[in-house]
């Protein structure tokens, strides 16, 4: 006994501060993309071409759009792998360490030089009265590779404390609030996800966490998957990346229940 | 019958077809029953479109593996699992994508559930495309014996999988596991490639051993291209490999455990664990080390000057690993769970193939490491860890003499890649041999990752076969269980901690 508590004085209280600071993040973490329009070669000269295709072409996803020569990049494909920015001659294209992601409409996560990133707006009146104090959240794994799992699993440790926020993940659909989906949801798990969302009862929320399960992610050409989370049940929040930072997650659930002040 | 038809291939090393003896079925399927009942193991049996099959044996003594081929002249060949239970899965895996049907297998059932890719050839001569788990379980009768089944959705954050327990009150008599939830068809993608997308698909297998799988595939492609790379490079890959291992070993410790109730150490590890994955977060920007390394080398080096700075957060981390895991064999309560959990004796766990962690503690002492080293291994070897009773306990100590192990490696390897440059940036490869076989395999944290390719004449994939350890290791949960307390299953479960998606793949 007296080795635990030993071990718990020399381990210490190491739950981040978090709302409150921002905890620090790996220097090279490849965050939100900014696109410069005017670095891109397709406008230097002035009047919009579509010449330069580079990034469209070394994105492996097909996230990049070219829109009156312009990119735009689809962050619910995105894998974050860069090579676009690598590929731009003129540094038009750059992952920032911006790690807020989460958005409440698919087509806002849409990056385009112009347009400022809408990030997702908290629940309404009615469903924040419902969920704003206790939401709790079955997470089904819907294919994937396991890792959104373990980043979406790392906030239930002291480190993130996710309990203290009001969220938990329940071990029945029938004490659920909501369904957090990651993968590009499989022909195989379809079935099965249908099921969990119709045991919720209403009014409930779906989480999209993952490129996986916004677009089906690397896998998005394959005929074994659907196609992501909203291919079989309407989804409510988005939050992409491959995978994202637990930080990315935590952001887009707290934004969901209004609980960021401006600052964070 | 001789081992000459299986021509002997170092790990990574590349042989053209023509080269591989095209052996008689008969021969084929005598060599790979004699050498496993010989002590060799069966890495690897698979089918290409073209009903040719392919088999590795590993021959760790000597460290060298074999490589033997045959071809069918129909769609169906005498089962080898009879005599040889390495075989199962591989033998049901050939049926089910390429509608192959290995006649007398005593357990012929599907492994993922999916549609044979062979149009107009299915196994089990199915015409409609199969539902995931519906097949006939094994049943145990009797008026007091009950089933109990569980997924594929699980009451916690856990993929997808459905288990069927034959119970007679708490007692567990057979457990039967049906996969393939996760299936989203990552062999089939990697044909006719490489495609942009094949380094995100081999990092996704299981993207908790991302770098094992990546790794294994960017060995597939430098060999078909014949790109040595530098020795640097290879001793960051290495350290990505255990940076991976030190990460997942601490949270599977963390998460035994939990499963006792000890929590302690169950909190301490789920932070401890975030602290080894955001080391590999400061070389290449993600937790998973994705994008790390790139075929011809690394995609994000490690400088120097970050070498130094990670040399004391690496001290840190390791202190509180130590100071958390410590309190495990102290505690009496954990120790009689640990103990009395899980037994999967010697010679069953070498029957089945066994590898990893899970081997190791069954006295097993094998680690691609060491017995067919790869990377830096050779130059910067590691001492195989291993325990004798292959029970929960062991596979949880396994883990910790493997940190101690791990740890020792990355300390060495920070400290010397802060004394050198680093590489140049890798060009792209050259293109890749044509008509040509490739073996790589790497010791994952859980155990040995298989990856094949072969080139058609273009130098393009017409087969890439891989095989996570968790396709070898899942029969070994289900055998841990036989008589023992169905409440004890998540325990036995934790302590494998295998891959469902690295199994469908």
């Amino acid at each position: 006994m007296i080795h635990i508590l030993l071990s718990r004085l020399r381990q210490g209280h190491r739950t981040l501060p978090y709302p409150k600071g921002l905890p620090a993040l790996p220097e090279r973490l490849r965050g939100r993309p900014t696109v410069d329009a005017s670095k891109c070669a397709n406008t230097t000269d002035g009047d919009a071409k579509d010449g330069c295709q580079l990034c469209a072409e070394v994105c492996p996803t097909e996230a990049i759009m070219l829109h009156a020569g312009v990119p735009t990049i689809d962050l619910g494909r995105c894998l974050f792998c860069t090579e676009c920015e690598a590929a731009c001659p003129g540094g038009a294209i750059h992952y920032s360490g911006e790690h807020r992601l989460a958005v409440r409409d698919r087509e806002d996560l849409i990056v385009s030089g112009g347009q400022e990133y809408r990030l997702a707006k908290a629940l309404d009146a009615e469903l924040m009265r419902v969920f704003g104090r206790s939401l709790k959240l079955r997470v089904v794994s819907a294919g994937g590779c396991n890792g959104c799992e373990v980043d979406v699993n790392v906030l239930q440790t002291i480190t993130w404390d996710l309990g203290r926020f009001g969220i938990n993940y329940v071990a029945s659909p029938r004490h659920a609030d909501g369904l957090l989906i990651c993968g590009p949801v499989t022909a195989n798990m379809e079935a099965a996800l249908r099921l969990t969302y119709d045991a919720i009862p209403a009014p409930k929320l779906v989480i999209a966490v993952g490129a996986c399960a916004i677009s089906g992610g690397p896998f998005f050409s394959q005929a074994e998957q659907r196609g992501g989370a909203a291919s079989v049940v309407p989804v409510d929040l988005f939050i992409p990346g491959c995978p994202p930072h637990p930080l990315t997650i935590l952001d887009g659930l707290l934004r969901l229940l209004g609980k960021l002040g401006k600052s964070a | 019958m001789s081992r000459s038809q299986f021509l002997p291939i170092l790990n990574g090393q590349v042989l053209p077809l023509s080269e591989i003896p095209e052996a008689s079925l008969e021969d084929f399927r005598k060599t790979i029953i004699q050498g496993v009942h010989d002590g060799l193991r069966l890495v690897c049996l698979c089918a290409d479109a073209e009903l040719r099959l392919f088999a590795v044996l590993a021959e760790d003594a000597a460290q060298q593996l074999r490589v033997g081929r045959t071809k069918l002249v129909q769609a169906s060949f005498p089962s080898i699992t009879p005599h040889c239970v390495q075989a199962n899965l591989f033998e049901r895996e050939m049926a089910e994508q390429y509608g192959l049907v290995p006649q007398g297998h005593p357990w012929f059932k599907p492994v993922r559930f999916h549609a044979s890719w062979m149009e107009g050839r299915d196994a089990w001569g199915r015409t409609s495309i199969p539902s995931p788990a519906v097949m006939d379980f094994f049943t145990v009768g009797g008026e007091e014996v009950h089933e109990v089944a569980v997924g594929p959705v699980h009451a916690g954050v856990i993929e997808s999988g459905h288990f069927r327990f034959q119970c007679h009150g708490e007692i567990v008599l057979h457990l039967e596991i049906a996969l393939g939830f996760q299936h989203r068809g990552i062999e089939r993608a990697l044909v006719g490639g490489p495609h942009s997308l094949s380094l995100k698909h081999a990092e996704t297998v299981s993207g908790d051993a991302t770098i094992a799988h990546g790794w294994a595939y960017c060995r597939i492609l430098e060999g078909l291209a014949g790109v040595q790379i530098p020795a640097r490079s290879e001793w960051v890959r290495g350290l990505a490999l255990e940076l991976e291992r030190m990460a997942n070993h601490v949270g599977d410790l963390g998460a035994l455990a939990g499963d006792v109730g000890f929590l302690p150490t169950a909190s301490f590890c789920g932070r401890i664990r975030g602290d080894w994955l955001n080391l590999s977060a400061a070389v290449c920007g993600s937790r998973l080390g994705r994008d790390w390394l790139r075929p011809g080398g690394l995609r994000f080096d490690l400088e120097p000057e970050l070498a130094k700075q990670l040399l004391p957060r690496m001290a840190r981390a390791w202190e509180d690993t130590q100071d958390a895991i410590e309190l495990l064999w102290g505690a009496a309560s954990v120790m009689n769970r640990f103990e009395a959990a899980g037994h999967v004796d010697e010679g069953q766990a070498r029957e089945i193939g066994l590898v990893g962690v899970a081997a190791r503690a069954c006295g097993i002492a094998l680690d691609v490491r060491k017995d067919q080293p790869f990377g830096p291994y050779a130059d910067h070897p590691i001492e195989i860890s291993h325990a004798e009773s292959g029970n929960v306990h062991a596979r949880a100590w396994v883990r910790w003499l493997e940190l101690k192990e791990s740890h020792r490696f990355l300390t060495e390897a920070l400290q010397g890649l802060a004394l050198t440059p680093v590489d140049p940036a890798p060009s792209p490869l050259p293109a890749l041999a044509p008509s040509s076989l490739c073996v790589a395999l790497t010791e994952g944290w859980r155990g040995e990752v298989l990856h094949l390719g072969v080139t058609d004449s273009e130098g393009r994939f017409s087969r890439y076969k891989i095989v996570d350890p968790s396709f070898h290791n899942w029969f070994g949960v289900a055998l841990a269980m036989r008589g023992e307390q169905i409440s004890d299953f998540p325990i036995c479960n934790k302590s494998f901690n295998l891959s469902y998606c690295g199994h469908d793949l």
